[in-house]
């Protein structure tokens, strides 16, 4: 678990500043809501490969919130920036967080039943606190445009539920 | 056939409106909470027994007022949902997709 978690957790080390070239150039809104849109289709396409995997009905059930969620929100996201006529726009951070996405899926996809169970849900936990951290930490202070913030601080409160979901499936699993 | 040609008929209607008037003192009434941004709002309501709550859910997100203790109402995106408060009591409610989202409703006989 501990080895899986150290990508996504490198990656997010990159956008909470771990690197200090980064932390001293604040994401622009196009980036921001690119990180933020990237950060939204990760958990739907992890939660795909839960529906598609999982046999226990709680953990099928929190997946396909997590994609209604998140689909839902990241419409909301693209309606604003079509609004606001921003592009977003890619970034080393959506790169990274992509990329150790991609890692955690192929390694979730050697697994099935109760440890494929265990493993999916005690990442959502870990995935959500640490974007969780980043929001608060990095995107909505640097966020410019009003609505965008107002926007990243729904997202907030949406991960934050999540988390908390996340976290009660878990505890049903043991 | 006609009860106003019939005294006792009359006195008896009277007699049973009058009780009914006696047995339900005050109309059931509903008590609205709105759902915005994932919040209960007002986060504490008061309500009587018979009546019912509507949760309006603002949000572009399905939600759920979940009770402790199991019982549960789903309010769909930009719809609503409702229930009827038929016990009194003190409840704590939370969405149980997004347990952050907290609300309290206290029900008086």
């Amino acid at each position: 678990m501990t080895i899986r978690l150290t990508t996504a957790a490198a990656a997010l080390a990159l956008l909470l500043g771990g690197n200090s070239a980064l932390a001293a150039d604040k994401p622009t809104d196009p980036q921001i809501a690119h990180i933020a849109y990237t950060a939204g289709v990760i958990d739907v396409e992890a939660a795909k490969q839960a529906i598609a995997t999982s046999k226990n009905k709680t953990v099928v059930e929190f997946a396909e919130s997590m994609v209604r969620d998140h689909e839902s929100v990241n419409k909301q996201a693209l309606d604003l920036v079509k609004k606001l006529n921003v592009t977003p726009e890619d970034n080393d951070t959506s790169k990274a967080l992509s990329k150790a996405a991609e890692t955690k899926r192929s390694e979730l996809a050697k697994l099935t039943g109760a440890d494929f169970d265990k493993a999916y849900v005690e990442n959502e936990v870990a995935y959500h606190k640490q974007v969780n951290g980043a929001l608060e930490t990095l995107l909505i202070p640097s966020a410019q445009n009003a609505d965008l913030k107002s926007l990243l601080e729904t997202g907030l409160k949406l991960f934050q539920g999540h988390q908390q979901h996340a976290e009660h499936v878990a505890t049903e699993l043991k | 056939m006609n009860a106003a040609v019939n005294p006792l008929g009359s006195a008896f209607l009277a007699l049973l409106l009058g009780t009914t008037a006696i047995v339900v003192p005050a109309r059931a009434g509903t008590i609205e909470v709105t759902i915005d941004g994932l919040t209960f709002a007002p986060v504490e309501i008061e309500a009587k027994v018979g009546d019912e709550v509507e949760w309006i859910n603002k949000d572009a997100l399905v939600h759920t007022a979940t009770m402790k203790g199991g019982t549960e109402v789903l309010v769909p995106a930009k719809k609503s949902g409702r229930l009827l408060m038929n016990e009194p009591g003190s409840f704590d409610y939370i969405c149980r997709y997004h347990p952050n989202m907290k609300g309290h409703i206290t029900v008086r006989p």
